[in-house]
């Protein structure tokens, strides 16, 4: 299965947008009944995800952190093989050794990925250096959340990227959560974008929960970038619906403002908004939500039968 | 053969291998102001100056080296190597493994270390064993010119990650380089000096140590063999095997505090595998497990000298029993 590349029909991002939920759903109680590894879900992310990785091509790189399923399909990645990787199989990308923490999957151009929080920010600018350098025309993706803004990485890797006139598409998911504590615990501004203005970088800040929107932002992010050589920062204000890693009875979240979130769930808004402009009917919305699930069976069944790696396996990869 | 101090044998690697391949390229606080000739020869593009922020120097590296380009950072003093850590261990060291083996890292990280300029400790600590104790990466410190420019030109040729470590009290000793390209494989030790009765086992600025021990020893009727590992990681086994199972005794010296040294390491790999073969127990000559401090004296009081490495070679000689009462 290869890079997805869109055309930009709301089915589209809708679909990808199922494909990511169904997923998740699947993650979720692979966790809780068979005793898989637990995983960080991007339950309530999937417009921030697919908005941005439908708007880049073939060409383009993507650089993620341990909230990554979303950024994997949305750019094409094959569920089944995702889910062997979480169930520790063979046939994961990463043969069994990531778990869902740091799935990398170069084919699909998705480079590198950290689960240290921040990691993605530091090695981001090289990847964009080597772009710069041999004459590469990809944009470079760096997924992270508000919580990796709060390192000293995040400052170092912008300012390096606006000095170096890197290529790179600075996206920040400010998804208001950080673990277990609020954003508003670790921050006085309300969001990023504003310090990354401070380094001299062009930003935007999108409504994350609103797909088309949040791929215009992206398309307009990715051309001035192409246009200019300049890195560009794109926040998206979105939210965590579920807990931080599964399990996670989500206990400390206050329920009012759970709530609301839950009320802007953004399937759900861009279903209706879809139907009341009378863009999809109830009919091929049914059809794209089993296609979804029928997927996420499919992989799942490609997962089980995979083998868990020889014992071999241990030590090897560890050197070239 | 010419003879040129240490850091000319570093310029030269760095000169020849931007000139063997494009995708060589030099960054770090300074490197473009101190090495003008590299700019001019290679373009500023290739010779960087960077902010001064080690752990985005290492990141850029490390993402540079596995998109296509091998990248040397000089990250000035070991001690500041803390700052790039997250970076050389968490992603140069893991992410080939984590990916299960999508990602290549050919990346050398330079820094100076060890006693020779009263700087103290934050400025001078060994900590070669740290990295060495991380998987993924590769440890590399020679002790004479030659070795510099041919290890430091290999690491740079090496698909894996290299910390290269230059000492300080060797940067300006000199030493024959032989003309032409000088190629020296990472994980090979050198036996600088033959003997029968016991292998002074060191590298960097112990390993003249070491040679001047053996002299002390010579005087003495013993015959020290003195094996200089040059490269921490990949460790020399068979090397250090081969020389312990012909003397029957060993003594490992390094400037690096002992707790889980090298030291350590290379007593139990003789433990594990040439045990049948000591007439005596394996000993260390290492600092102290203090900071470096500043003081000249008490710097060098830091450093193992000469006379100690030939008494524990003497007390090695002279019986098990001695040995132990150290
Ligand atoms: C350096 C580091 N510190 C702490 C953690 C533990 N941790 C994992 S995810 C996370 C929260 C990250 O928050 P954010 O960057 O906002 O991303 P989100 O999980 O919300 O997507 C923390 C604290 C870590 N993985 N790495
Ligand atoms: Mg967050």
């Amino acid at each position: 299965m290869g890079i997805r590349l869109y055309d930009g029909r709301a089915e589209e991002l809708l679909q990808a947008m199922w494909l990511i939920r169904a997923y998740e759903e699947r993650a979720v109680a692979l966790q809780a009944e068979q005793g898989v590894p637990g995983t960080c879900t991007a339950v309530g992310q999937e417009a921030a995800a697919v908005g941005v990785v439908s708007a880049l091509g073939a060409d383009d790189l993507i650089l993620t952190n341990h909230r990554s399923s979303g950024h994997l399909l949305a750019r094409g990645a094959d569920p089944g093989r995702m889910l062997a990787e979480v169930m520790g199989r063979r046939d994961g990308y990463c043969k069994g050794k990531s778990g869902s923490l740091h799935i990398s999957a170069k084919d699909l151009g998705v480079v590198l990925t950290s689960t240290i929080v921040g990691g993605e920010l530091a090695l981001a600018t090289g990847v964009a250096l080597s772009q710069q350098m041999l004459g590469r025309r990809g944009v470079v993706t760096c997924f992270f959340g508000d919580g990796a803004a709060c390192e000293g990485r995040f400052h170092e890797s912008l300012n390096l990227a606006a000095l170096w006139r890197l290529p790179v598409l600075y996206v920040c998911e400010n998804n208001q959560w950080q673990a277990f504590v609020h954003r508003r615990e670790t921050m006085l501004a309300d969001n990023i974008a504003a310090r990354a203005a401070g380094y001299g970088m062009d930003t935007a800040v999108v409504d994350g929960n609103d797909p088309e929107a949040v791929r215009a932002a992206a398309l307009e992010a990715v051309e001035s970038i192409r246009a200019s050589g300049r890195p560009y920062f794109l926040e998206a204000r979105t939210y965590r619906l579920r807990g931080h890693f599964e399990p996670d009875d989500q206990a400390y979240v206050d329920p009012d403002e759970l709530a609301a979130w839950r009320a802007r769930d953004p399937l759900a808004l861009l279903e209706a908004r879809l139907l009341a402009a009378g863009r999809i009917d109830a009919d091929a919305l049914q059809a794209l939500r089993a296609e979804a699930y029928r997927r996420i069976d499919a992989g799942w069944r490609f997962a089980v039968d995979s083998p868990y790696p020889a014992t071999a396996e241990l030590t090897t990869d560890v050197y070239a | 053969m010419t003879r040129i101090t240490v850091m000319d044998a570093i310029d030269q690697a760095l000169a020849e291998e931007m000139a063997h391949d494009p995708a060589v390229l030099l960054m770090g606080e300074g490197v473009a102001t101190k090495r003008r000739a590299l700019v001019e020869a290679f373009g500023p593009a290739r010779v960087r100056n960077t902010p001064l922020a080690e752990g985005i120097i290492a990141g850029t590296a490390v993402g540079a080296a596995a998109t296509g380009l091998r990248p040397v950072v000089d990250l000035l003093f070991a001690p500041f190597l803390c700052y790039a850590m997250d970076e050389l261990v968490n992603s140069a060291g893991k992410l080939r493994y984590l990916s299960g083996g999508q990602f290549d890292f050919p990346l050398v990280a330079i820094a100076m270390t060890g006693a020779g300029w009263g700087v103290g400790a934050q400025h001078n600590h060994n900590l070669e064993a740290w990295f060495a104790h991380a998987p993924g990466l590769k440890v590399a410190m020679p002790s004479t010119a030659a070795d510099f420019k041919g290890m430091l030109k290999s690491a740079i040729r090496d698909p894996d990650p290299v910390l290269f470590f230059v000492d300080i009290a060797l940067a300006y000793t000199d030493g024959e380089v032989p003309a032409g390209e000088h190629l020296v494989p990472l994980g090979r030790a050198a036996r600088r000096r033959e003997g029968r009765d016991v292998t002074l086992i060191s590298y960097a600025k112990t390993v003249p140590v070491c040679e001047q021990a053996a002299e002390l020893l010579a005087a003495q009727g013993i015959s020290a063999e003195v094996l200089d590992l040059r490269s921490i990681k990949p460790l020399d086994e068979a090397a250090i095997l081969a020389s312990v199972r012909r003397t029957g005794r060993a003594v490992v010296v390094h400037e690096a505090s002992r707790t889980c040294g090298v030291g350590a390491e290379v007593a139990a790999l003789i433990g594990e595998h040439a045990w049948d073969a000591l007439r005596a127990p394996v000993l260390r000559v290492t600092g102290p497990d203090a900071p470096a401090p500043a003081s000249p004296p008490l710097e060098q009081a830091y450093v193992p000298q000469p006379a100690a490495v030939a008494a524990a070679a003497q007390r090695l000689m002279a019986g098990a029993e001695a040995a132990a009462c150290v």
